[in-house]
């Protein structure tokens, strides 16, 4: 037997052990089940025990979570929304508020490196097929988790009230304005006035410091719900629930903690420093995370030059400008962002990982990975010429990834899946 | 239920009249939930102020030289006002096959500016300067051949790349699928324009 777990006699805590403790502890558990809470979701929580590197992404996002929260709640101490004030107090914040430049730059950091670890943990999910059966909820409410996050971004890029933030909201506000009949009234009732104006930053504050937030956090916790109930998928995709030993653990398995709090804190470490160079040394990171627009006051006569999103959104935005028709362009933009609901269903091979998917499978994810960051790059660029053509190529590959998925993955010639993991120790 | 005090048969539950007050009290909830809920979506409409400021405005074009373009402000969009010359009324004809919408059909204008040169006289031509893709600034290019060699002199987008000509009609092969709007407005006094009011009074 070569299964390394920390359980049976040695494991830290014995279940329902508050009938043999006593003290304060006792009390507690006998009104709330701590023991139990911890005993089930952390230390006898079973994850298989071959993650790798792609499974840091889930633990960092709720770092940044955390992050944002903190540095959040300290920005509306000192941020005043409305027209007149807005921009103001971000450079009373960036100026006179001691450390208030670091609070701001880890929040406007924080928010692409949310993005950036969000992507990377989507693309694990491809990886290894972890939105297939039976992770099929989890996926769903991981991309309500993603929309969410969308929407807290975009409100949050218009608060600083800065010329991009203004021209911004104009453009996406209008993208509303497309659907057919109650567009026009539709997009009045989101801005509360004729134009974007103090009506529509104020309700952009209370929804982006309450209400998306919370719906967020909701989403996170369901999220952990839905994945402690199925168990992590892993590197090989295979179902580790399965293969119990004797004494009805998984074989395959070891508790989350303490492996994987200890793992994870090394991809924290690793993430604080990345985040750390950012904050201290390119904030702005040439532009893609805080453009130079943005360092003027909004003026509604005035449109930059050139609006682009921040980067996290200029795959979509590339899709949206490529379309010679606004109403089919945000119609096809809704479905860049929608087809990732459906992959569940739309992926028929009968295997998860890549490790055992043939080169069909393969090649369309590289084909998608390298489509999503060419828009994301064309997303940045001028609508014009070669741009508007290449984009228009990508977005093709791009919904061909998602189209012709059912067909590839069920042509695809896979490989035998093993009994067990493929496990070797350090 | 006459006979709930009888014996076996008066404890037995009425499931279908369970079933029954259930439904009804769920429906009549909702219906109630739906009702609650309009004051809090109501009150993201135009406040009375953002109305009462967004009532019509005036501009006096005297001082408009012919082939300028001034800029006001109605409802929180600029308003171009053109006085066109004779040349660049001329320009606006010849080229309706290129256009989306060249009688402007599917466009958004008040039955007078719905002609040719989309306004109330071929002179002054009075638009809503937000482009109809998402609302950036259009940029005047009224030079014949500024963008290209055919380019007959009009209106360009920056942001997404929309082409517009000097009624304001906008050419195939542009995002924005509809003309650009031309607000209701008036001169209720030689050479002073009032925007967003006309004879059927102010706009809505």
């Amino acid at each position: 037997m070569t299964v390394k777990t920390a359980t049976g006699a040695a494991a830290p805590m014995p279940k329902s052990g508050a009938a043999a403790k006593k003290g304060f502890w006792a009390w507690l558990n006998k009104r709330m089940p701590v023991d139990e809470f911890l005993a089930t979701q952390v230390t006898e929580y079973y994850a298989p025990k071959n993650f790798n590197f792609w499974y840091y992404f889930g633990s960092l996002a709720l770092v940044v979570l955390v992050l944002q929260l903190v540095t959040g709640i300290f920005l509306t101490m000192f941020y005043k929304p409305g027209e007149a004030t807005a921009f103001d107090s971000v450079q009373f914040i960036m100026r006179e508020v001691d450390w208030g430049w670091l609070i701001r730059y880890l929040h406007s950091s924080g928010a692409s490196f949310f993005f950036i670890v969000v992507y990377l943990h989507m693309f694990r999910a491809f990886l290894y097929g972890s939105y297939k059966p039976p992770r099929e909820l989890l996926w769903l409410i991981g991309m309500l988790v993603y929309l969410a996050l969308m929407a807290e971004a975009f409100m949050g890029y218009v608060l600083p009230w800065g010329n991009m933030s203004f021209w911004g909201a104009q453009v996406i506000v209008n993208l509303f304005g497309t659907i057919p009949g109650i567009g026009p009234d539709l997009v009045l009732w989101i801005r509360g006035d004729y134009g974007i104006a103090d009506a529509t930053l104020n309700r952009f504050f209370a929804l982006h410091v309450a209400a998306v937030p919370l719906a967020l956090l909701l989403l996170v916790v369901l999220h952990l719900v839905a994945l402690h109930e199925v168990g992590s998928n892993n590197p090989d995709g295979i179902e580790t629930k399965e293969k119990v030993g004797a004494d009805g653990k998984p074989l395959d398995c070891v508790p989350f903690h303490p492996y994987y709090t200890v793992k994870d804190l090394v991809g924290v470490g690793v993430f604080l420093v990345l985040l750390a160079i950012v904050v201290f040394f390119v904030p702005t990171l040439g532009g893609l995370f805080l453009e130079s627009p943005n360092f003027e006051p909004a003026n509604p006569m005035s449109t930059p030059e050139h609006i682009a999103p921040v980067w996290y959104f200029t795959p979509y935005y590339a899709i949206l400008r490529a379309v010679p028709d606004q109403r089919m362009g945000a119609l096809l933009m809704l479905i860049a962002v929608m087809s990732f609901m459906f992959v569940p269903w739309l992926d028929r091979s009968p295997v998860k990982s890549m490790r055992y998917r043939g080169w069909m499978s393969r090649s369309a994810l590289a084909i998608f990975v390298v489509s999503f960051i060419v828009l994301g790059y064309l997303g940045l660029q001028p609508a014009e010429g070669l741009y508007v053509v290449l984009a228009r190529i990508f977005a093709v590959l791009y919904f061909a990834f998602f189209f012709l998925m059912p067909l590839y993955t069920w042509l695809d010639p896979v490989k035998p899946v093993p009994e067990r993991l493929i496990y070797h120790a350090h | 239920m006459a006979d709930h005090a009888g014996v076996a048969g008066g404890d037995e539950v009425d499931l279908s009249r369970r079933k029954f007050l259930t439904r009804a009290t769920i429906a009549t909830g909702t219906v109630g939930a739906a009702f609650a809920a309009i004051p809090f979506i109501e009150s993201w409409t135009p406040s009375e102020r953002a109305r009462a400021l967004g009532a019509p405005t005036e501009l006096d074009i005297s001082k408009l030289e012919a082939g300028q373009m001034a800029t006001t402000v109605w409802r929180r969009s600029p308003i171009y006002v053109v006085r066109r010359t004779s040349d660049m009324v001329a320009r606006i004809a010849g080229h309706d096959a290129d256009l989306k919408d060249p009688n402007s059909d599917h466009s958004d204008q008040p039955a007078y500016a719905k002609n040719p040169v989309r306004s109330r006289s071929a002179e002054f031509l009075v638009l809503v300067g937000t482009c109809t893709h998402l609302g950036c600034l259009p940029k005047q290019r009224f030079a014949a051949g500024d963008l290209y060699p055919s380019w007959p002199g009009g209106f360009f987008c920056p942001c997404h790349g929309s082409r517009f000509d000097l009624a304001g009609r906008v050419f195939a092969g542009s995002p924005a699928s509809i003309n650009l709007r031309v607000p209701p407005y008036s001169y209720p006094k030689e050479h002073l324009l009032l925007v967003g009011a006309d004879e059927k009074g102010a706009a809505g």
